[in-house]
């Protein structure tokens, strides 16, 4: 599992808007680089983040070699109910990564 | 001394000068602003590009290129009939004109998206929102890099 680093707000008010900022480590090789031995660094990225809420997609992004290493994202999200946010990254060679927070709405 | 060089001397010399050769190739490929004008076409489908209600925030000056903070707001009521469907950023100089694509409902309440990119050389940046109503809007900002990304391996 990937180190994942996510700031979400533990409570919220219900309507109130609320920023999710996440991060993931992950080199992000771009595919583009030589590497010491003058061959190419096969592309290794995130491509795909997306957010749920109890299991409705709040968010989705496809991300491309030009995002930096561990890429982090930042996104608002309107507090609907308690329950837990779902965030889950996948990419190359198979990674995928999911990290859940609980929030709960007054 | 020998007049003739050692025959696996040579054949290092070969290899030295192979290997300057291959870390002094630029870029294979770089996108261009046909590339750029191409992929955001492939987003707009041609659909006139209008500027304003985006607001591009990322620092005019750069020092390192690995790593540059952008934040991309547009303005908009998110309400379930007039939203912000989508957030298309590209560049012009990387060696491939997109930087993400993300979707959007009303549901998000805000249309704000905060990331970190990589830039190869100083260019301009491309945001573009499209609206539940099917309007582009766009905004760009020049950026200026003094280390450029991804040029060679870290060691």
């Amino acid at each position: 599992m990937a180190n994942v680093l996510v700031n979400a707000p533990k409570t919220a008010k219900k309507g109130d808007t609320v920023e999710i900022k996440a991060l993931i480590m992950h080199p992000m090789e771009t595919g583009f680089r030589p590497g010491t031995n003058g061959r190419i660094i096969p592309r290794n990225i995130v491509e795909d983040f997306s957010a749920t809420w109890n299991g409705r997609e709040i968010f989705r992004m496809k991300m491309s070699p030009a995002v930096a290493a561990n890429p982090f994202v930042s996104f608002f999200t309107v507090a609907t109910e308690s329950g837990t946010i779902a965030l889950r990254w996948s990419g190359d060679e198979g990674f995928v990564a999911e990290h859940r927070v609980a929030i709960t709405v007054t | 001394m020998r007049s003739s060089r050692h025959p696996t001397d040579v054949r290092r010399r070969m290899f030295l000068a192979g290997a300057a050769a291959v870390t002094l190739l630029p870029f294979a490929a770089e996108a261009t602003p046909e590339a750029l004008a191409d992929a955001i076409k492939e987003v707009t489908g041609g659909a006139p590009l209008r500027a304003g209600k985006v607001t591009l925030d990322i620092p005019p000056i750069v020092e390192n290129g690995n790593t540059v903070p952008m934040t991309v707001s547009v303005e908009s009521p998110m309400t379930a009939d007039d939203y912000v469907k989508a957030i298309h950023v590209f560049n012009e100089k990387n060696p491939q004109p997109h930087v993400f694509n993300a979707w959007l409902s009303p549901g998000n309440g805000k249309a704000a998206i905060g990331t970190r990119i990589k830039l190869a050389d100083t260019q301009k940046i491309v945001a573009i929102a499209e609206t539940s109503k099917g309007e582009f809007w766009n905004a760009s900002a020049e950026v200026i890099i003094t280390i450029a990304a991804c040029i060679e391996e870290v060691t």
